[in-house]
């Protein structure tokens, strides 16, 4: 067996902040061959990135680099001069971030861009560079690339900005390729597209790369190695389908539990001794037909100010206690249409009734002296930014309830405040700390005590656990499948990840560009579907199942 | 709950001082000039408009520390009561721009729109103008009094604190904190004035703090060049302006120590700016 390209050895980091020397990494082991790509899975501080960092030695300046080497190619890259690490990016090394839009200079042209990296590494004239440029384009296979050479970034969709990332780091043809998070933010089509294309490129060229994500089917799917790391260490390291099927670390078998596969129930995802008692509370008996329903969307249409249409010609309804999905990639309006529901925005047209009442009448400036508003809540996508930073959590959980229910400041608001709290699993004690005292699931747990703070029968959830790291989102998803069943609450579920909606919505509408594709039962709408477009969202999720078919043997 | 949100603020406040020596000092420098302004004309050795003439143009001594001007006016009481006016037209005129600044910079910013474009085009037009020249022309044309001074220095202020809400209050107001309000029943106004404004003070508090010195300044400037205060009253730019005259016969502390006083102050205000973000942002604290 030859040498390895990369060996990293008891590899120690520590990160010096206000509060002391925080550890990143401690003692992480690994080595590459070459050729080989290379799964580096973990949840948020993990260390995953900043193990991508060290080896670039892209390390912020608060970070060092305690113990252990690095060795690239048979040199201790720990101990290289800046000068030579920067012969080493680009030409021997590069990376690929999570935000190809933030990773681009968005006043130059994208064509510019990719010659720059040529010509700091190679050589040539700019007229080369930009042939060069242009083949690369090609490459990663950019729609009509003589245009898009003079294209700037934000002309670019994100999953097009990806491929000029990409395109970037090969330009010098490096050996070694780190993607970190490569399509986090990318919808699940074009994030199919763009792996497809990144794991054909790197096999074509014989590099070597390290997958960083968050996602275990997507390192699954296209790993033949994967690494688990849980708080800088290395837990479990193994081939995907062994390491993902028979877990042997308690975190990995944790981590896969989590993950919401196409089979898993909300039950499942937390282990047993963990998990909270769901199905001890029943749900409630359908309502009898010819019940009137909860909420009856007729036809809602929102134009913008040009006349596109965000939303067109848009009818649901909703019986109390429903939980209904609503799935589409982003710009098709599923956010846009929760809002109108909740009344944050106006419909153009179409009327929206709830327990009869017609809502869409009143205008959305003044809905919030609405008798109604109380009884229609929502729960934010990003709970970082859904919190006001200059509320505690208890101002938060009781702002609604000032505003809503007449309650005053007073021992009555304190045990209604700690009850919401009890209710999401929050321990009291902090209900005094500000949001950026608190982790990503008590922010997360916060946003849905205020959104049931009131009592409301209609609960719209835009995107509750998309920032939230897996094992945080199986423990939310069972919070909010006990809440519903306990207050006999409707819930309204939009997301982008069908998984999730698959398991948390009996009924599931998908949307594509403002319009409905189809609509169904959400067994029958996930095993069956009826039109192409579903298929290809249902087919593009990546599973740990599914076979490395894309790596040459 | 203020009571522990005071007690936190506070500590983290010493913590702040503490790990930074030079907003330390601008702290204890703009607390020393207010106690100056308050307590100083009670305790001043002379009278401060009282004239001398046999004692008139004296050097710093032991008697008049620095120095006695043309008319044997002592120029250490002068100084010491000249703060409080000096003081009192800046925070005045910079409270006022920023009240009316912050509302109305606050309602572009979430707004957006004509009503934006139609304010934002006003304030273009205002900070066109030499605003020293602007200042002046106020109030050459409004009249020689303190009033004037203050509203002349707080509407050349003024844009700048529109700009700075507005563009604060313009990246806040799709985030979610801002809608989740909205679905908790706050109506517009309520959403910009109890969510939006607190959440761009600390950043406007830096700028009060650097516009201080410059209003300072610019009081003291026009008195300088006759438009503000009026002798005898004791006031910096006046005691330059006065002073100015004997500087060609050696008579340096009439000049020295007012233009001192004045750029000490400037100083203090502007370097406690810098680290006046740092205590009042509350994600500093942990």
């Amino acid at each position: 067996m030859m040498s390895p390209l990369l060996e990293i050895d008891n590899l120690g980091v520590t990160f010096s902040t206000r509060r002391g020397l925080v550890e990143a990494l401690r003692g992480v082991s690994l080595s590459l061959q070459s050729g080989e790509m290379l799964g580096l899975v973990g949840e948020s501080g993990s260390g995953k990135s900043v193990t991508g960092f060290a080896v670039t030695g892209l390390l912020d300046k608060a970070g060092r680099i305690t113990a252990g080497r690095v060795k690239f190619k048979g040199q201790d890259i720990t101990r290289a001069s800046g000068a030579e690490l920067r012969n080493l990016h680009g030409a021997n090394m590069a990376m690929i971030f999570q935000n190809p839009r933030a990773a681009l200079n968005p006043i130059r042209p994208v064509g510019a861009q990719i010659s720059d990296a040529i010509l700091s590494h190679r050589r040539l004239s700019k007229q080369e560079a930009r042939a060069e440029a242009l083949k690369l384009l090609h490459a990663v296979q950019i729609r009509d690339p003589e245009r898009r050479l003079d294209a700037y970034p934000h002309e670019l969709s994100g999953g097009m900005c990806q491929r000029v990332m990409i395109a970037i780091a090969i330009s010098c043809n490096p050996s070694l390729l780190i993607a970190d998070e490569p399509t986090t933010g990318l919808d699940v089509t074009t994030q199919k597209v763009v792996m497809d294309l990144l794991a054909r490129v790197v096999a074509e060229r014989g590099m070597t790369t390290i997958l960083i994500t968050h996602d275990l089917c997507l390192a699954a799917h296209y790993c033949r190695r994967v690494v688990v790391m849980e708080q800088g260490r290395l837990v479990e390291e193994g081939a995907p389908q062994t390491l993902f099927r028979a877990p042997q670390h308690a975190y990995t078998k944790r981590l896969v539990a989590s993950s919401p596969t196409a089979t898993s129930r909300v039950g499942d995802l937390v282990p047993a001794d963990e998990a909270l008692s769901v199905l001890e509370v029943k749900e409630r008996p359908t309502p009898a037909p010819g019940t009137p329903p909860l909420l009856d969307v007729q036809h809602i249409v929102k134009r913008f100010d040009d006349g596109a249409a965000a939303v067109a010609d848009f009818s649901m309804t909703m019986a109390a206690g429903e939980s209904v999905g609503l799935v589409g990639e982003s710009g098709s309006g599923k956010s846009t249409t929760a809002r109108m529901i909740c009344r944050l925005i106006d419909p153009s047209e179409g009327d929206i009734l709830f327990d009869g009442y017609s809502i869409a009448k009143l205008p959305a400036r003044d809905f919030h002296r609405s008798s109604l508003r109380k009884e229609i809540q929502i729960v934010f996508q990003d709970p970082h930014e859904s919190l006001n930073p200059r509320f505690t959590a208890f101002d938060c959980i009781a702002h609604p309830l000032l505003r809503l229910t007449g309650l005053r400041p007073g021992d009555a608001l304190r045990s209604r405040v700690e009850e919401c709290a009890d209710r999401v699993g929050l321990p009291r004690e902090l209900l005094s700390r500000f949001p950026h005292q608190l982790s990503g699931g008590q922010k997360a747990r916060i946003g849905i005590a205020r959104a049931i703070a009131c009592r409301p029968r209609l609960l719209v959830l835009d995107e509750p656990t998309a920032a939230l790291d897996v094992s945080v989102q199986a423990v939310v998803l069972q919070l909010l499948d006990r809440l519903r069943r306990e207050d006999n609450l409707a819930f309204l579920f939009v997301s982008h990840d069908l998984n999730v909606v698959r398991m948390m919505c009996s009924r599931t509408i998908v949307l594509r560009a403002g319009g409905i594709v189809e609509q169904g039962e959400s067994l029958a709408l996930f095993t069956n579907p009826q039109t192409d477009y579903t298929r290809e969202l249902i087919e593009a999720i990546p599973h740990i199942d599914s076979p490395t078919s894309l790596l040459p043997a | 709950m203020s009571l522990t949100e005071t007690s936190s603020g506070l500590r983290h406040a010493v913590w702040v001082l503490r790990g930074n020596l030079v907003t330390a000092t601008a702290a204890a420098g703009a607390i020393l000039l207010a106690l100056i302004a308050i307590f100083g004309p009670m305790l001043v050795p002379y009278d401060p408009v009282a004239s001398d003439v046999p004692r008139a143009l004296q050097p710093p001594s032991a008697l008049h520390w620095a120095g006695t001007d043309q008319l044997g006016r002592d120029v250490f009481s002068r100084l010491i009561v000249a703060t409080r006016l000096d003081l009192a037209i800046a925070v005045t005129a910079v409270s006022v721009s920023f009240v009316i600044g912050a509302v109305i910079g606050s309602l572009c910013g979430y707004v957006g729109g004509k009503l934006d474009r139609a304010i934002g085009r006003f304030v273009d037009v205002l900070m066109a103008f030499p605003l020293f020249v602007l200042a002046m022309a106020m109030v050459a044309a409004l009249g020689n009094r303190v009033e004037n001074i203050v509203i002349a220095t707080a509407i050349i202020n003024l844009p700048f604190y529109i700009r700075f809400a507005r563009a604060e209050v313009n990246v806040r107001r799709n985030l979610g904190w801002v809608e989740a309000a909205r679905a908790c029943g706050d109506g517009h106004v309520s959403v910009v004035l109890r969510f939006l404004l607190p959440n761009v003070l600390p950043a406007m508090a830096v700028q009060m703090s650097l516009n201080l010195g410059w209003a300072i300044l610019n009081a003291a400037g026009l008195s300088f060049i006759g438009l503000g205060v009026k002798p005898p009253t004791p006031e910096w730019g006046i005691m330059v302006a006065e002073g100015a005259r004997f500087i060609s016969t050696g008579r340096w502390w009439l000049v020295s120590f007012p233009g001192l006083a004045l750029m000490l102050a400037v100083l203090c205000f502007n370097l406690l700016g810098d680290g006046l973000r740092d205590i009042l942002d509350p994600r500093m604290r942990t």
